[in-house]
């Protein structure tokens, strides 16, 4: 067992590490950074200082070191752009993506499973074929048409919700949060819904075909056979079951909305990491890109672990180690 | 004979397909009495299981039962509301399926699976329910029950895992068990380890068994009486001893005559030439007349219906004249 969490936590630092490198390949092959700090009216002079003082003319692998020691430290470098420190710009667009991000995990994870568990418990309802036509169309409508249409019904037609931006928002510390005034609550319906739609019509239908496979297994009829209710059958036995591979896959999208809020944030307008990410892109701001990078690689190897260990917590057959049938 | 605890009339069996309704079992009876084993025979799909599936009420859909009725100590239990039968089964009537290895639920502890089943039958708080889940753990001859009880179902080997669904099946003492193909995923030296529990619960407790498989030794050695089955019909029910060593139904015979003996040194086995036809497609008449060596003209006419013959029930037109005199 504590080999299993040693050998997890092993794999996400080595792909730490591998990505830690591309960040830092980045600085080298995408354009030159003298360059892009000073302009094009430098002097020699300037580009030779600006070189030795950025440490450009060590060997590669001391570099990479230096550059290794800084991320572990949050320390990104300064953005050639709006010349802040990167960490504090990230510190600053965090709060945003973190809230849009987990909130629409919640609202895909209880809604998906719920209506998962629906449509397979009371496959032939028809209630259960409404959600199962509605899902799939959430499948195969691009996130920025359902933002779009969204803000078109609730924010123009209806005046219901505001169409861009988070609202008020109340600073904790340093973390400003939009979950304690009404407009910020408001802000955050219509990019939470956007945003974890497709996530919830994706576990749905997968919480929807494991349960179905599973209510088929042997144990289901044997549970059956020995009178045990369907009540039972279905929330205790049914639904431990089909949960493994469903948090599996479920972790793994999951870590991909955090990641990849960028078209719903660019759609209302969301002051998050992914503006800060597509601004970047535009003007080449290389360290907020690393840093952007870094962040990704981060929660998708944070997300896994913690499927890594819910797994664990969840299947006993995991805990007598790799020796056991 | 006392009165039965099963008795299973004319029972008929349909699965409705968007082509055709397929008629799985056709007017199959029997009775079996406290403390007796009914072996079953037949080859695969010849409705054996589906008969088992039918008593304890888990025919899934598209399956329904079409016809005749199901008694249980003289109450018939076929045409029950869902719930009511769901009370009945693991209380009076329990079924053990073939594979152990999926038998059980492999996320919850034994323990956790026996106290469930006994708390859902009987009225007892968690601690009396688990003392009596360690008392069928030894009954079943599972070593060290008190430290067995709290561990998960792939700790166990094939053996012991079926040790464990017979202990589940025994939760309750129900009066009727189906043990379906109860050791055809074990190996053959565990076999009759499982085998022998079966039958030794079953005298104690005089539960009625009904043992499906397709190993005709474990039917000699086990059974009492056997019900050969043929696509859905039973073609020969007796005594084991004058079924398994005289038979008369072409197809009893064919089966039993397809066992090899260590005496007679062949070079082919037997074997029954064709194979059982789809449940689509079967004859008319007798279901077995292409494969009968014996068939004539009324064979693929009429339907024959077990009657009794020296001891036994045979449904084979051959036998109808020698003693059933209209």
């Amino acid at each position: 067992m504590l080999a299993y969490v040693v050998r997890s936590i092993m794999q996400g630092l080595i792909v730490m590490l591998a990505v830690a490198f591309i960040a830092f390949s980045m600085f080298r092959f995408v354009g030159d950074p003298v360059v892009n700090m000073l302009g094009q009216e430098a002097t020699l002079q300037d580009r030779a200082e600006l070189t030795e003082r950025l440490g450009l003319n060590d060997p590669v692998p001391l570099q990479f070191g230096r550059f290794l020691m800084n991320a572990v430290q949050f320390d990104f470098g300064i953005s050639y752009r709006q010349g802040r420190k990167v960490s504090s710009l990230i510190a600053e667009r965090l709060p945003a993506t973190v809230e849009l991000a987990v909130l629409s995990a919640i609202f895909a994870l209880v809604i998906g499973i719920g209506l998962g568990v629906f449509a397979a418990i009371r496959r032939d309802s028809w209630l259960a074929h409404v959600v199962m036509t509605v899902s799939l169309i959430g499948v195969s409508l691009p996130t920025f048409l359902i933002g779009i249409g969204l803000i078109y019904i609730f924010a123009v037609e209806l005046r219901w919700l505001p169409s861009f931006g988070r609202g008020e928002t109340v600073k904790i510390g340093w973390w400003s949060t939009g979950l304690l005034t009404t407009s910020g609550l408001k802000s955050l319906i219509m990019p939470v819904v956007t945003l974890g739609f497709l996530q919830l019509t994706l576990i749905m239908r997968l919480v929807r075909s494991e349960m179905l496979e599973v209510m088929r297994s042997d144990f289901v009829r044997f549970a059956r056979a020995r009178g045990v209710s369907e009540r039972n059958i279905e929330f205790r036995h049914a639904l431990r079951n089909t949960m493994i591979p469903v948090i599996t896959i479920a972790g793994l999208q999951l870590g991909g909305v955090i990641a990849f809020a960028i078209v719903t944030e660019t759609v209302f307008q969301w002051p998050g990491l992914g503006a800060l990410f597509v601004n970047a892109v535009q003007f080449v701001d290389i360290p907020v890109m690393s840093a952007y990078l870094f962040f990704v690689a981060a929660v998708f190897v944070l997300t896994s672990l913690m499927v890594d260990m819910i797994y664990l917590a969840l299947d006993p057959r995991l805990k007598s180690g790799p020796g056991a049938k | 004979m006392s009165d039965p605890v099963i008795s299973v009339r004319n029972l008929q069996v349909e699965f409705v397909t968007r082509r055709a309704t397929l008629r799985a079992i056709d007017g199959v009876s029997f009775d079996i009495a406290k403390g007796e084993v009914l072996g079953v025979v037949g080859e695969s799909g010849a409705g054996k299981s589906v008969t088992g599936a039918a008593i304890i009420g888990l025919i899934e859909p598209p399956g329904r039962i079409s016809g005749g009725e199901i008694l249980l100590n003289g109450r018939r239990i076929d045409n029950l509301p869902p719930e009511e039968m769901r009370k009945i089964r693991g209380r009076k009537v329990a079924m053990i399926f073939q594979d152990p290895l999926t038998s059980l639920n492999p996320l919850f502890r034994v323990g956790e699976q026996l106290v469930e089943t006994i708390r859902t039958h009987l009225p007892m708080n968690e601690r009396q329910a688990r003392d009596r889940a360690i008392e069928l753990l030894t009954e079943v001859g599972i070593p060290a029950p008190e430290k067995r009880i709290d561990g998960y179902p792939h700790e166990f080997s094939g053996g012991m895992r079926q040790r464990v669904v017979i202990a589940l099946a025994l939760c309750a003492e129900p009066d009727f068990i189906v043990a379906d193909e109860p050791t055809t995923a074990l190996d053959v030296s565990v076999q009759a380890q499982i085998i022998s529990l079966i039958k030794k619960l079953g005298r104690e407790r005089g539960m009625a068994v009904m043992l499906v498989t397709h190993d005709m030794g474990v039917i000699a050695e086990t059974a009492d009486r056997v019900a050969v089955m043929y696509a859905g019909r039973v073609a020969e029910i007796g005594p084991v001893r004058d079924v398994v060593q005289r038979p008369m139904h072409p197809y009893a015979k064919g089966l039993m005559g397809a066992i090899p003996t260590l005496e007679a040194a062949t070079d082919r086995l037997v074997q029954i030439p064709g194979s059982m036809p789809r449940l689509s497609s079967i004859p008319r008449g007798c279901a077995f007349n292409p494969r009968c060596g014996e068939a004539f003209a009324r064979c693929f006419v009429d339907q024959p219906v077990p009657l009794p013959v020296a001891g036994r029930h045979v449904a084979c037109h051959l036998y109808e004249t020698v003693e059933t005199v209209r």
